[in-house]
């Protein structure tokens, strides 16, 4: 939930101190929400099976930190925790939103720990240690070796070649030309044999699977330059190629480098998922004990006890207990639902300030979330088929390629005196120059420019293909509450009531978290709590004594109005009302307030030449009053997640690029089906993860920042596209003559290259531009 | 020309220094978090008005 810094530390009665630190969290508005203490504690047993034990006798734990927002959370994580006895370790991970502790269980256990993490809001998830060992994350780690080697010997191979260069202009002997070339080769030869694995990996595996990618031309071109060279240097000769095939190596590697951390940050978000999946509910014995129990082994009939402000873990029926339930994230419902015996609960909804029994009716695997996570799994096969630009061009590119030095290599065979040797030459040669440099760093190049500049701005750019297939989007679909609005009401009628009732009703109303009591208390600023003694009635209202009076504020009913008083008829309105002896009952009203910049981003969208269309979960007439306000023509209410599914799809198949904006549970599913998906920072997990970008702050200008970004970085790809084949364009009939020497070889390639990043870092020249 | 006996292998020496120190830095886990490393240098670690330990336990219940 998105609060203003002030006001929440207020709420929660902090120091100032934590207050300005809350205010410097997160400038994007995204602040940790400090209210949030309600959080369940983790208890030994929820985490005994990731706990990890080592030789030294230490214990160590990884846990997913839920709302880890900016760079200051750094600081207030490790600082909670540092001065504990026992504490070996404490280290957070900003990139992957990860704090790893290790301690000595001798002196400390684990739990006070983590309630001292806890306390300062932050929700913890234990992780399993297996998940930090994945496949991917050691692929990072020797790519960056092999590019640390290739650099090295790019670097010092380079030197020498300046020397050999100069020395054939110059009067450089043949035999100290020959020991440079020696040592060249000693540096090369290991260096292309380590660092080029992951070239001839690929390369190899395609060929098996009979098929042709772009590492088989790379790996061609490197192991025949260096084979060449090597054999030219036995002979004695000039002309040697290992400077090329080393750069070649580094600036490939650079480019892959780039694209797996673009990779990386959709993996550990995805990993993070499956951590809070896992996690245990505490279900009540028959004996009356308590105990706590993976998720996964929960059966229908048993009973589970949720505490106040802990989420639901799963499908049932209250059997104890009257609390509210915020379902906004099932349903897109702003309001929470009251809850007494009997009525029906699901998982993922979060209990309000009662706590509840629940008889389970449901596994975990049949449970409304496992429901729409499957649903959500089924829509994002079809995203897999999307195949990325620089891989379209490569299919065109190696073949061609190949083509190009067999024909050379043929042409000077049949038509000139050259032995066979010489022929072969002139085609490495080809196979050089066209080697994709240029062509590999073309793609990664803009978009870590472009995904940095998105995220300095608050967006998160979590898929590598994101960007590309934003840029094509001719459709946006929003959902409405906490998407288009900020899923939070707002006081409508302040100035039509009595400011000294208004007073009183902020000041009883300061006592609750409830979403209405909550904007009443915003709605009157600078109220104090002080003497009244106040009762919370969960999914009633709120009680109090003032002066000796009883006073009431909560529900209709509650608070003793008659459906038919008058300018009282329910209209479907968020109200709240307060009562008192000789009070007329006064009624405050609320809606869910548009997000400030709603209406000049859907125009500045249309003015772009999009399409925007609506859907929503909640009641028809209040999307029609909204789509009215916002000026979208399309739009449809009460769609439940299969709908809106279907809707996308309809839309697809009239070939139009649609993408989804939306935050909650309920639209996983079609974050997951649509072309491209956004979500705002304060959306659902499971929302987040099925989403390719996500905004930070109260603002859709993002939105627009994001399409106009994708859309440049488009351009700028297509452009350094264009760069590197015309650079083929002049090199390529060279090589074919057969007049290239490494000289012209290693000058076109850098230069290439560098002609392209350049290009690419355009991307940041232009101011960014915000709708009026 | 004979001081290349002695300034090429100086050179690779010291290329060979840097790599050996770069995969050190990879092995130690300095490459885990380019995000957080770029903003723990802005981080005060010596503050003293820290607040007390008492602190936390009176945040959990306001």
């Amino acid at each position: 939930m998105v609060e203003i810094g002030a006001d929440v530390a207020a709420e929660a009665g902090v120091s100032a101190k934590d207050a300005k630190a809350a205010l410097s969290c997160c400038p994007a508005g995204a602040l940790v929400d400090l209210a949030l203490e309600v959080e369940p504690q983790l208890k030994a047993a929820d985490f005994a099976e990731q706990l990890r034990r080592h030789n030294d006798g230490s214990c160590s734990l990884t846990l997913v930190v839920q709302n880890l927002h900016c760079p200051s959370c750094i600081r207030t994580i490790e600082s909670a925790v540092e001065n504990r006895p026992g504490l070996l370790k404490a280290r957070v991970n900003l990139s992957t939103r990860r704090l790893a502790l290790q301690w000595d269980p001798a002196i400390t256990d684990a739990e006070p720990l983590l309630a001292a993490v806890a306390a300062r809001g932050y929700r913890l998830v234990p992780l399993d240690p297996e998940q930090l060992e994945s496949a991917e994350a050691q692929e990072g780690r020797e790519l960056l070796r092999a590019m640390a080697v290739a650099g090295f010997a790019a670097a010092n191979v380079m030197l020498l070649s300046v020397a050999v260069w100069s020395g054939l202009a110059g009067d450089m002997g043949p035999a100290t030309r020959t020991l440079m070339h020696w040592i060249s080769a000693m540096i090369a030869l290991p260096a292309v044999a380590y660092a080029g694995r992951p070239f001839f990996r690929s390369a190899l595996a395609a060929l098996r699977g009979g098929h042709m990618n772009m590492d088989v031309p790379i790996s061609l071109a490197v192991i025949l330059a260096a084979g060449m060279s090597l054999s030219e240097t036995l002979r004695g000769g000039e002309q040697v190629f290992f400077d090329a095939s080393v750069m070649l190596l580094f600036f490939l590697l650079i480019g892959r480098f780039l694209d797996l951390r673009l990779r990386g940050r959709a993996r550990s978000a995805a990993e993070n998922l499956t951590a809070l999946k896992a996690t245990a509910a505490t279900i009540v014995a028959p004996d009356g004990s308590l105990r706590s129990l993976p998720l996964a082994r929960l059966e229908p009939g048993m009973t589970v006890a949720v505490a106040a402000g802990e989420r639901i873990p799963i499908d049932g029926k209250v059997s104890l207990g009257r609390s509210e339930v915020d379902t906004s994230l099932l349903t897109g419902e702003s309001l929470p639902r009251p809850v007494s015996l009997g009525n029906e609960v699901y998982a993922g909804t979060l209990n309000g300030g009662g706590a509840l029994r629940i008889a389970v009716t449901a596994t975990a695997e049949t449970s409304l979330l496992a429901e729409i996570v499957r649903l959500m799994e089924a829509a994002e096969q079809g995203r897999d088929r999307y195949v990325r630009l620089a891989d379209r061009v490569a299919r065109i590119y190696a073949p061609a390629v190949h083509l190009l030095a067999a024909g050379t290599f043929a042409g000077w065979l049949i038509f000139s005196s050259l032995p066979w040797q010489g022929a072969l030459l002139h085609a490495i040669a080809v196979l050089i120059i066209t080697c994709p440099c240029a062509l590999g760093l073309a793609v990664p190049a803009v978009q870590v420019a472009a995904v940095g500049r998105l995220l300095k701005q608050g967006i998160l750019v979590k898929s590598a293909d994101a960007l590309e297939r934003l840029a094509a989007v001719d459709t946006f679909v929003f959902d409405k509450t906490g998407t288009l609005t900020l899923g939070r009401p707002v006081l409508l009628n302040a100035a039509a009531i009595d400011p000294k009732l208004l007073e009183v009703a902020a000041a009883i109303a300061g006592h609750s978290r409830h979403p209405l009591a909550r904007a009443l208390r915003r709605a009157v600023p600078g109220t104090s709590n002080a003497d009244l003694v106040v009762q919370e009635h969960a999914g009633d209202g709120l009680s109090a004594l003032l002066d000796g009076k009883a006073l009431r504020l909560g529900r209709r009913a509650w608070c003793g109005v008659d459906d038919a008083s008058e300018a009282a008829t329910p209209d479907g309105a968020m109200e709240l009302w307060l009562s008192g002896e000789n009070i007329i009952p006064e009624r405050f009203v609320f809606r869910d307030t548009p997000r400030p910049d709603a209406v000049a981003v859907i125009a500045e969208l249309q003015r772009r030449g999009i399409a925007v269309e609506l859907l929503s979960g909640d009641r028809s007439d209040v999307v029609a009053q909204l789509a009215d306000d916002l000026g979208i023509e399309v739009w449809r209410g009460d769609c439940r997640p299969a709908e809106k599914i279907a809707r996308l799809e309809a839309l697809a198949a009239k070939g139009r690029k649609t993408a989804m904006v939306g935050d909650g549970l309920n639209d996983a599913p079609a974050l997951a089906a649509a072309f491209a998906s956004l979500s705002p920072a304060d959306a659902a997990d499971v929302s987040q993860v099925a989403a390719d970008v996500i905004f930070q702050g109260e603002r859709l200008a993002p939105l627009v920042e994001a399409l106009d970004t994708a859309r440049r970085a488009k351009r700028l790809v297509l452009q350094n596209f264009g760069l590197a084949f015309g650079y083929n364009l002049i090199a390529v009939p060279i090589a074919v003559a057969g007049l290239v020497t490494p000289l012209i070889a290693a000058v076109a390639m850098s230069s290439s290259s560098i002609v392209v990043t350049a290009n690419a870092m355009r991307l940041n020249l232009k101011n960014r531009k915000t709708p009026s | 020309m004979s001081a290349l006996a002695y300034l090429i292998p100086i050179a690779l020496l010291l290329g060979l220094l840097g790599l050996a120190a770069f995969l050190w830095a990879l092995k130690s886990g300095q490459f885990e978090d380019l995000d957080g490393a770029a903003h723990r240098i802005l981080l005060d670690d010596d503050e003293d008005d820290r607040p007390p330990k008492q602190d936390t336990e009176s945040l959990k219940d306001p």
